[in-house]
């Protein structure tokens, strides 16, 4: 539980969300797949048609965030190689592929994340409505203010309920009106708010794993972002949290750009867009490191990928 | 294909039986006795000591030691008050010099200095050996550069800095250990919500660590309270006046115990034991306190 700093490999993500994804693959909660796209036949290769269907017609497609040739390296290591891709507004882009293959990675270069860890260095560009993220002169406090994340493992901090989603706001010294309807609306939106009203003033660690993921994504939103990052949000959740949380997602997109990493290639297909498909590979030197395979929409991704890999991969055959 | 179905009645019993206790190891047992032994070993001793002391001093333990100032001469009216004083004075400004100082370079240490810059691993070396520095050094120290380079003299400022620097290292390994315990996962998700680095520690980090800082300043000022030598270094010897400010002279409680287990008549090694006993009440009080405060931030949670 040290610190991660000065480890040069990439995070670290659990191997055993293979067999996890196996698992979900069989228990299918229809439950959830229903709920989240309710006019839509229950079937893996097609559950994410309900999102949109593909090129849609109804919303042109705005980039908000776009990466050009997007390598990342710790110390001399490089993680990730040469991704290029772009996140549309008020869509879910999921990113998927095997352990080690550095989607957390890239995530966390989004909202500068990386700059935490020593050693860790970003070449290419990633602009963010056109402007460069990695700019000199760019505050990484704004940028992490309008580029929420939501983590792996649910972190609320120990304090209240209400101190937690209060905390936002209070650090970037905003002056509201009433803090109490803040975070009442930030808890609405995370469909949290029914479940809390009655104990606003409890410790935040009581909740329930699910619930503080919500608690979370309520915190991130209290401070208005634009894009919010999340990085295997349901990892640690039951079932039944994670279909709460894929709802929400769901809901949270009409206002935000969503970005989420998941190992659930379920979760994929049911939640996003469009899908990017990560690998790792092998140089010739024997190097191990991510690489883009492809991004597109989720339901070509899921039905017809361009790339031998991918399908490789959604078809459960390797990964 | 055909089921077998499960057993209905339970198997006969084996011989030998698979399942039958053959009692604990003897290694398993000798162990334990080892530890337990090493327990008692530091248990017996701190009953025996705390004993000792109390039968000792029990014909002194009255109103006369803390209304009377010492004396030599008279040891039937003789007393500790300005001892008292003096040591509640040092201990006051000890931990007003020492605490912010320890727990901010510890902050610093912990949060914003680069490991693998060759400065801050000296510094690191330092203060580790720094703990391990005889007080008698420090005496000198605050002998020579204090109370002769600075010319405060033998006063409560001398003998407040000296202690300071003597438990320094102690609160700054300490708060360190409480700053890294708190997870980096609350630092991440303070920082992505855009908190400064200042907010973070301030408002996150900061209140995660208090107990184990608690813990920590109360062994750098438990430690203070005991020392005599390097203020007997100092040159703090016997006072018939309570300290009235920074640059008094004052004495101190270890120092006057010394001062009375030194004179040849018994009465003053009873007058020592008994006033060895309010030490150890000023001690547990002291630590009554960390406790308190320790179990009042981690309620807030």
């Amino acid at each position: 539980m040290s610190d991660p700093n000065g480890s040069p490999s990439p995070p670290a993500t659990s191997s055993v969300f293979t067999t996890g994804t196996r698992i979900r693959v069989h228990e299918s909660p229809a439950g959830a797949m229903t709920e989240s796209t309710p006019d839509q036949p229950v079937s893996v290769a097609s559950a994410s048609a309900g999102v949109s269907d593909g090129e849609d017609a109804d919303r042109a497609y705005e980039s908000v965030i776009t990466t050009r040739d997007l390598s990342v390296f710790y110390g001399s290591y490089q993680a990730v190689r040469e991704v290029d891709m772009n996140f549309g507004k008020n869509r879910i882009t999921a990113m998927i592929g095997p352990s080690g293959c550095g989607k957390s990675t890239v995530l966390r270069c989004f909202n500068r994340m990386n700059d935490l860890i020593a050693g860790a260095r970003v070449e290419g560009t990633i602009t963010y409505h056109g402007q460069d993220v990695y700019a000199p002169d760019v505050d990484t406090i704004e940028v992490r203010r309008r580029v929420g994340m939501v983590f792996q493992k649910p972190n609320p901090f120990p304090k209240s309920i209400y101190d937690n989603v209060a905390y936002g706001p209070r650090v970037n010294g905003w002056k509201v009106q009433s803090m109490d309807d803040v975070v009442e609306e930030a808890l609405t939106r995370a469909a949290l708010w029914d479940e809390v009203k009655d104990k606003l003033k409890e410790s935040a660690l009581a909740l329930s794993g699910g619930q503080q993921q919500r608690l979370c994504i309520a915190r991130c939103i209290a401070v208005q972002p634009d894009v919010i990052l999340m990085d295997e949000p349901c990892a640690s959740l039951d079932p039944i949290a994670t279909s709460k949380i894929e709802d929400l997602m769901r809901e949270l997109a009409d206002d935000y750009t969503i970005i989420i990493v998941t190992h659930n290639m379920q979760q994929a297909a049911r939640v996003s867009d469009r899908t990017a498909f990560f690998t790792a590979d092998v140089d010739d030197d024997g190097v191990r490191h991510g690489r883009l395979v492809e991004m597109d929409w989720t339901k070509k991704i899921f039905t017809n990928p361009s790339d031998p890999r991918t399908e490789g991969y959604i078809s459960g055959r390797f990964g | 294909m055909t089921i077998t179905a499960p057993p209905t009645s339970p198997p006969s019993p084996v011989d030998p039986p698979l399942l039958k206790a053959t009692g604990e190891p003897l290694r398993e047992r000798a162990f334990k006795w080892m530890l337990w032994f090493c327990m008692a070993v530091g248990l017996i001793t701190l009953v025996v000591l705390i004993t000792y002391v109390l039968i000792k001093g029990w014909g002194r333990l009255d109103s006369r030691l803390i209304q009377n100032m010492p004396s030599s001469v008279l040891p039937e009216t003789a007393g500790a008050q300005s001892a008292i004083t003096g040591t509640l004075w040092l201990m006051t400004f000890t931990a007003i010099w020492s605490l912010p100082t320890g727990i901010l370079a510890a902050i610093y240490l912990e949060e914003y200095a680069d490991p693998n810059r060759w400065y801050n691993r000296a510094i690191e070396i330092n203060v580790l050996n720094l703990a391990a520095v005889p007080s008698i050094v420090f005496g000198i120290l605050g002998l020579a550069f204090i109370s002769r380079g600075l010319g405060f003299g033998p006063t409560v400022l001398t003998g407040s800095i000296t202690l300071a620097l003597l438990v320094l290292p102690i609160v700054v390994i300490a708060s360190r250990e409480a700053i890294r315990a708190v997870p980096q996962s609350i630092r991440a998700g303070s920082l992505a919500l855009g908190a400064t680095h200042w907010q973070t520690i301030y408002r996150q980090v900061l209140p995660a660590a208090i107990p184990g800082i608690a813990t920590g300043a109360i062994l750098a000022l438990s430690r203070a309270i005991g020392e005599a030598a390097p203020l007997l270094m100092l040159g703090v010897s016997f006072v018939r006046f309570n300290p009235d400010g920074l640059m008094s002279t004052f004495t101190a409680l270890p120092v006057q115990i010394y001062n009375w287990t030194t004179e040849a008549r018994p009465e003053y090694t009873d007058l020592a034991a008994a006033a060895s006993v309010v030490l150890l009440v000023l001690l547990l009080a002291m630590n009554s306190v960390a406790i308190y405060i320790r179990n009042k931030t981690q309620r807030r949670w």
